[in-house]
């Protein structure tokens, strides 16, 4: 983890997420963006950019935070993000699984990054395998009063949003 | 040592390939590259084949790292190989309890080719 990202207290997991979350998430995406993509990524303050994301990864998170982390974007940056970590090209149209592949690890480096910065999450929370939907005609239902962290990147000009729903 | 047979366990294939690039790029010669998406095809493959090194992930459906870990310890033709865990949990017990069951090293995602150099390379350099 990046030395110069300070780990962050968890606040209160049931209260008001707040900006350390926010960049807890962000300096986590950025480093494994980074690392394991070779791409840089930047924050969208004004949100990201519209397109149809209908690529996405989710991950669990169980423990002394519950919750689900989601990342989110559209067929081609999918398909940018398999083809960097991968070293070759991989089409959009083709090659779906390496895709889905791809963003569901991405999803879960970004949740294990996470946890590492908030103080008390890394021993205490675990992490499910991820899961990956494709398509934008669902909605997802929780049984949980959700709170929600998200934070909009920009990666090689196209919109990625990463969203942690808080259940507990 | 060259023609190095290693076994790559991890349920992303995009992840077992960044992990033989990674090796690839430090250094290590590589001979037959052995991929498992989980434990359970990770213990049928060293079964059938002699392996000079295991890199595996913990978090795994099917059969978990760790419990791969275990197993292994049971076979008779894997006593001495190397082993380095590759996985997002980074939590003390979990690398506690890893390398009570025979793990020799631990990688926390994401990672650098020089973090994969500097933990398997000297594991390479013990005889078997």
């Amino acid at each position: 983890m990046n030395p110069d990202v300070n780990t962050i207290a968890p606040g209160s997991v049931s209260g008001h997420p707040n900006e350390q979350w926010r960049s807890a998430l962000f300096a986590a995406a950025a480093e494994v963006f980074e690392l394991m993509v070779g791409e840089a990524v930047s924050r969208q303050e004004d949100g990201a950019p519209d397109g149809a994301n209908d690529t996405t990864a989710m991950v669990g998170l169980a423990g002394a935070l519950c919750g689900v982390l989601s990342i989110r974007c559209n067929v081609s940056a999918a398909a940018s993000i398999a083809s960097k970590m991968l070293g070759e090209p991989v089409q959009s149209a083709t090659c779906v699984e390496h895709q889905l592949d791809a963003l569901g690890e991405i999803c879960n480096m970004v949740a294990g990054n996470f946890k590492a910065r908030v103080e008390g999450l890394q021993e205490k929370c675990m992490l499910s395998v991820p899961t990956v939907i494709t398509g934008q005609d669902y909605c997802l239902h929780s049984l949980a009063d959700n709170e929600a962290v998200e934070v909009a990147l920009l990666f090689q000009g196209q919109g990625v949003i990463l969203r942690l729903e808080i259940h507990g | 040592m060259a023609n190095i047979r290693a076994l790559i366990v991890d349920d992303s294939s995009v992840m077992r390939k960044i992990v033989e690039r990674c090796l690839r790029q430090a250094g290590v010669e590589l001979g037959t590259v052995y991929e498992a998406s989980n434990g359970a095809e990770g213990l049928a493959v060293v079964s059938g084949n002699e392996v000079d090194l295991i890199l595996s992930d913990i978090n795994m459906p099917v059969m978990d790292g760790l419990e791969f870990v275990k197993n292994l310890q049971a076979a008779a033709n894997a006593k001495g190989i190397p082993i380095v865990m590759i996985t997002t949990e980074g939590a003390e017990a979990q690398v506690t309890r890893a390398l009570s069951l025979g793990a020799k090293g631990y990688i926390r995602k994401p990672f650098t080719p020089d973090q994969v150099k500097q933990h398997v390379v000297p594991l390479l350099r013990v005889d078997r």
